[in-house]
């Protein structure tokens, strides 16, 4: 990110006014750039360190504190383990969904012409300006027992609030926007040329689509769909309204460590913390590969 | 596109998705939040305890961002412009806030800055620990708006001043700050944006004590609970409207500096 600017400060020569007549001069001045130097990265990193690595170390060693066996028994736990397939299952629900129509609406705002183009760019943006909390009773009053639907959806006996299908709607609309927001850019940079002369040369619309666009923009979709696994795994408040929070029913991995760590069950909730927080590690390994491979891509 | 049948068949899908998952949610807060008309409205957002949770909830949030905007700028400089072992690795941890699920970050805040904390500082269930917790989820975004400008700000015009005789804050003061300022603000607008609605990483760690510790999400929480949906959709409607004033003053900010700086 930063290897062709970086040590500028150090490389950039003494400023000639300040530095007097001599050696010495040089020297002092150059001791000043590295005292403020290392002064402001001090800075940096301790507001680092104290705001995000002692927390997260510290939640490591809680967890490992008593050793390897109560960590064993409680990711064992019944409601543990049904809670993370829960997790998962409707991550795989409904990461393909915002996947799919991710790209379908970043082509429409890049590609398409027509009419309130910005309004659909704020209504794909508008997930990340609303609270969760706020997501979870929009769902409730659209689709609860006493919503807009309710009665539709209850003579066709489709429950969707404090079931897996609210669940699965509160977390697709909080990771909605990743997607698109990630592959927009690409297919900016992408450019039209090659797209048009695929279909001057008699492909069709889906063939361009699948030989050409699709492959242009693999990393920009892929590096979106980390975002939105990672969002999608950790959704808290939307969830935590439209599951009702039943353990070992609708009871996610994040609402788990809830329920753990108000029940004073700490080792639970540490347990289930920690797994969380290292599938959050692999998502950064993962953004940081598909990051340089995306400028290896583009510098091609 | 242009292909034909397929092109409008997608475009219906997609339509559909974004009306139930988006637009019809939307429609039916807003619906609810109207209800008893204007004065009911009126009614439910000035009852003291709705008051004191949206006043603490904007004031925590306008100074967790000026922090942000400080701190944020410091650690963009130093990932580019210093150069020290292990810089990549904090580079990367920069989004760990975002990847870390929110009650995560809660339990993690709560390890160390909250009952018997090793080092001694017990912030659970104060103001301190929702800025803290708001500081730790909105880290990123100050940072990740502010590094690419700097990274591509030219570092010629900050040796001319220097070799004209300015100091290294008149420098800062003068050249640098007034480039990175719209970045700034955009960053400091999003963060905004998240500080306002956040939830998750604020239920463990503040206890949520009316008038105390309850900011806006957590009273429209309290609501659903206790199913008075009017009063919950009426601060929601208020916490929405803040997010969107700040998200339509970031565009035209954008637009504004895309004319005048280009």
């Amino acid at each position: 990110m930063s290897s062709s600017a970086s040590g500028s400060l150090a490389l950039s020569p003494l400023p000639a006014g300040r530095a007097a007549p001599g050696g010495g001069g040089g020297e002092r001045a150059d001791r000043a750039v590295g005292a403020r130097r290392y002064g402001v990265r001090t800075i940096a990193l301790g507001y680092l360190a104290l705001l995000l690595l002692a927390p997260v170390a510290m939640i490591f060693y809680r967890t490992f504190e008593h050793g390897l066996t109560p960590v064993l028994n409680a990711i064992g736990e019944p409601n543990a383990q049904h809670a993370f397939w829960l997790s998962l299952e409707i991550v795989a629900i409904s990461v393909p969904l915002n996947t799919i129509f991710g790209i379908g609406m970043a082509l429409l705002l890049e590609r398409g012409r027509f009419k309130g183009k910005a309004l659909l760019g704020l209504l794909i943006d508008l997930p990340f300006a609303i609270s969760p909390v706020v997501i979870g009773l929009a769902l409730v009053l659209a689709y609860g027992k006493t919503g807009w639907l309710g009665d539709w959806l209850a003579e066709n006996g489709i429950q969707v609030i404090f079931s897996v299908p609210g669940m699965v709607l509160a977390t697709a609309i909080v990771s909605l926007p990743f997607v698109a927001r990630e592959t927009i850019p690409v297919l900016r940079e992408l450019g039209t040329d090659a797209e048009q002369a695929a279909s001057t040369l008699g492909a069709s619309g889906w063939q361009t689509f699948w030989r050409i666009t699709l492959p242009g923009i693999r990393w920009g979709v892929v590096y979106g769909v980390v975002l939105t696994t990672a969002r999608a795994l950790g959704e808290f408040g939307a969830v935590s309204i439209v599951s009702g929070r039943i353990e070992g029913e609708t009871q996610t991995l994040p609402l788990f460590v809830q329920a753990r760590f108000e029940n004073f069950d700490a080792t639970g909730a540490y347990t289930a913390a920690v797994v969380l927080a290292l599938l959050a590690f692999a998502t950064l390994v993962l953004m940081n590969l598909l990051t340089r491979r995306t400028r290896a891509d583009t510098a091609v | 596109m242009g292909a034909g049948g397929a092109s409008v068949l997608g475009k219906g899908l997609l339509g559909i998705y974004l009306s139930v998952l988006v637009l019809l949610p939307v429609a039916a807060l807003l619906a609810k939040s109207g209800t008893g008309g204007t004065s009911q409205f009126w009614r439910e957002i000035s009852s003291p305890e709705a008051v004191a949770a949206i006043k603490l909830t904007l004031v925590v949030s306008a100074i967790v961002v000026a922090i942000n905007a400080v701190f944020g700028t410091i650690i963009a400089w130093v990932l580019v412009r210093d150069e020290f072992p292990g810089k990549k690795v904090v580079n990367a941890l920069i989004d760990l806030p975002f990847a870390l699920p929110t009650i995560v970050a809660g339990v993690v805040l709560l390890a160390l800055y909250g009952k018997g904390s090793p080092v001694g500082i017990d912030v659970a269930f104060t103001r301190v620990a929702i800025a803290l917790a708001l500081l730790f989820v909105t880290l990123p975004f100050v940072v990740r708006s502010v590094q690419p400008v700097l990274h591509e700000l030219d570092v010629s015009m900050e040796e001319a001043a220097e070799s004209l005789g300015a100091g290294p804050l008149t420098v800062l003061r003068r050249i640098v700050l007034p480039s990175l300022t719209p970045a700034i603000i955009s960053g400091v607008a999003l963060s905004f944006a998240r500080a306002v609605g956040e939830f998750g990483s604020l239920v463990l760690i503040t206890g949520n004590l009316p008038f105390k510790t309850e900011v806006g999400s957590v009273y429209v929480f309290g609501q659903i609970q206790n199913e008075n949906l009017p009063a919950a959709a009426a601060v929601s409607v208020v916490l929405l409207a803040a997010a969107l004033v700040v998200l339509a003053a970031l565009t035209l900010l954008s637009r504004w500096r895309s004319k005048h700086v280009l």
